[in-house]
């Protein structure tokens, strides 16, 4: 097989604390050093706390596994400083086609709305991904990973955890006061704490390809139902970087693993989609099955559980890595307020809270576009070639069809941690949501809204402000006047966030709008500071 | 708005020769093909899902949440 990439290989550095034969309590230990780890890794450091990140293995990703990041992921990213390799190494696109049988039926567009800094979805391999986030950890004194490193047993103390970890110079106990679990969807240390993990298996079989080959394919999403060149089954066409094209082929349930892994088996099935003259090269093959599952609560103890570990999606829609760093988002601001006494310990529960009701509404998602892909009985793959064959000359059928529906963030309409309206308010910007990104100038030069949220607390006034901070126990939030601070020049902010003189928005460290109101008022704001750090008797 | 199911269709024998013929030179296969297309044009017609849901309903279909 060919290689585009070369995989670099990290040393194992043996630690002081192994050699020493000394038991050392870390803040933080973030147990597997994929997407979700080394997002992890990067939010708690810029946050200040100090983070050991532990990997049984010594390399990026292998294989281009998780391909398409999302615009939100994409924001996080920024904010930790990496994503600039990823969106211009990376493939950007927004058009997606769906065929049936031998014809286009249906085209969409993501349609990104203009002038937010970051592309609606890029297409980028993995191990590019990982590369770039462990090069940006490196640039964090506080941030420590551990290569060689494997966790195998691990026991829950009152207020720590003990791991017992296994490198090439043998066992040694580690102590955490905090553990984040990111070790995938077959997480060890999900069975180490006894977690529940359950939900629906899909009883289907994907072949995945990495092919590299010049072909002039559009940079677009291509999605195949029952086509000539693999009739009853579906296939996917994903354009990434350095001429890798990813093709996934439905194999269905009776499929040998092991047999159609085989580049014997995997090239015929290529040149009868690509044709007999198109040159190219295999890269990587693996086979999956999925499943749509989630852990029973994404806290167990003093162990907190991300990504995959935490719950698992059919791969329609770029629904996994890309939910997972969204649990990052959520959970690093709350680890380091918990940890240095500015807010209770019952603000990590309000991660499983707000995360569990993400990871449902991904799972039903996921599960709508796998039922829609892989109907399970004659009767529903009717419903669906129905849908595909109206879809070509009736609008109305288009939006049924399912070819997997794109990551967008999960608001957190319901959490406790909100303030709820008091005051009417136009637009997408309720308390919960993700906070909407637009241009604006500061000091006469172009910048982004997003820049200047997210490094703690936030309040977001339209017009000038009465003061420069509101102070609410020990956490001191900064205020930034549009209009002085931020100048909203094209008055994009003003009408993404329905602002007017005195509106006020109070924004969490993840960039999540918490509350807002028609006026500044630095009491309404410092309490709801308080709610949103699930301070005691905040919620009345 | 609630499900009509009351007598609504004028000429109730005209319409049911209409619907059997519209199937006449169909094999069972493509008859249950056009059952589900026009299943699917109906109920975009319809578009009330309390109405749709009344109407899965009616029909013996399992509804969870009603």
């Amino acid at each position: 097989m060919l290689e585009t990439y070369t995989y670099p290989k990290f040393a194992y550095v043996p630690s002081a604390e192994q050699a020493e034969g000394r038991v050392v309590r870390h803040p933080v230990v973030v147990i597997g050093a994929g997407p979700i780890g080394l997002t992890a890794a990067l939010d708690f450091g810029r946050r200040g706390i100090a983070t050991v990140v532990l990997d049984d293995n010594d390399t990026v990703s292998i294989g281009s596994r998780a391909v398409c990041y999302a615009k939100r992921p994409l924001e996080i990213w920024d904010r930790l400083g990496c994503a600039a390799p990823m969106v211009a190494k990376g493939v950007s696109w927004k058009v997606g086609k769906v065929f049936f049988e031998n014809d286009l039926r249906y085209t969409f567009d993501l349609l990104p709305e203009a002038d937010h800094q970051m592309p609606a979805m890029i297409n980028l391999q993995q191990y590019y991904l990982e590369e770039y986030m462990i090069a940006e950890c490196g640039k964090l004194a506080n941030v420590d990973l551990r290569w060689k490193h494997k966790v195998i047993s691990l026991r829950q103390e009152p207020d720590h955890v003990v791991l017992t970890v296994e490198t090439p110079d043998g066992v040694f106990t580690m102590e955490a006061d905090w553990v984040v679990a990111c070790d995938g969807a077959n997480s060890d240390t999900r069975k180490m704490v006894g977690a529940e993990f359950t939900g629906q298996f899909f009883q289907d079989r994907f072949l995945i390809a990495d092919v590299v080959m010049k072909a002039d394919f559009p940079t677009e999403r291509w999605f195949w139902f029952d086509p000539p060149f693999h009739r009853g089954q579906s296939t996917l066409l994903h354009k990434q970087s350095d001429d890798v094209w990813r093709i996934d082929f439905q194999l269905g349930w009776e499929a040998d693993p092991v047999e159609e892994k085989k580049p014997e088996r995997v090239i015929p099935r290529l040149k009868a989609m690509l044709g007999e003259a198109t040159e190219f090269e295999l890269e990587w093959v693996s086979i999956y099955q999925f499943a749509c599952r989630r852990i029973d609560d994404f806290r167990h103890g003093r162990v907190l559980f991300a990504g995959d570990a935490a719950h698992q999606v059919s791969p329609f829609g770029a629904r996994g890595a890309n939910t997972g760093v969204q649990d990052i988002d959520n959970l690093g601001w709350k680890l380091k307020l918990v940890m240095e006494g500015a807010a209770p310990e019952a603000l990590i529960d309000t991660y499983d809270e707000e995360r569990a009701f993400a990871a449902d509404d991904n799972l039903r998602q996921s599960t709508r576009s796998t039922d829609f892909i892989t109907p399970k009985s004659e009767m529903s793959r009717r419903f669906r070639n129905a849908v595909l064959e109206l879809a070509a000359d009736h609008p109305f059928a288009r939006p049924l069809v399912n070819s997997g529906r794109l990551s967008t963030p999960t608001p957190y309409v319901a959490s406790s941690l909100n303030t709820p309206d008091e005051d009417a308010f136009e637009g997408r910007m309720v308390p919960g949501t993700n906070c909407a990104d637009a241009p604006v100038e500061v000091n006469g030069r172009a910048d982004w809204l997003l820049h200047h949220l997210g490094d703690g607390f936030t309040v977001l006034t339209f017009g000038p402000a009465p003061a420069k901070t509101v102070t609410s126990g020990a956490i001191v939030a900064k205020v930034a006047s549009i209009g002085e601070d931020l100048v909203d020049a094209r008055g994009l902010v003003a009408e993404r966030y329905d602002g007017r003189p005195g509106t006020t928005y109070l924004i969490r460290p993840d960039q999540h709008v918490v509350a807002r109101w028609r006026v500044f008022d630095a009491g309404r704001i410092a309490r709801a500071i308080a709610r949103a750090c699930a301070a005691p008797g905040a919620q009345s | 708005m609630n499900l009509n199911l009351q007598p609504n269709i004028p000429d109730p024998d005209g319409f049911y020769q209409e619907l059997i013929d519209s199937q006449r030179d169909m094999s069972d296969a493509e008859a249950q093909m056009m059952n589900c297309r026009l299943i699917l044009v109906l109920a975009n017609h319809i578009g009330d899902r309390e109405v749709l849901r009344a109407a899965l309903k009616v029909a013996g279909g399992r509804v969870d949440h009603a």
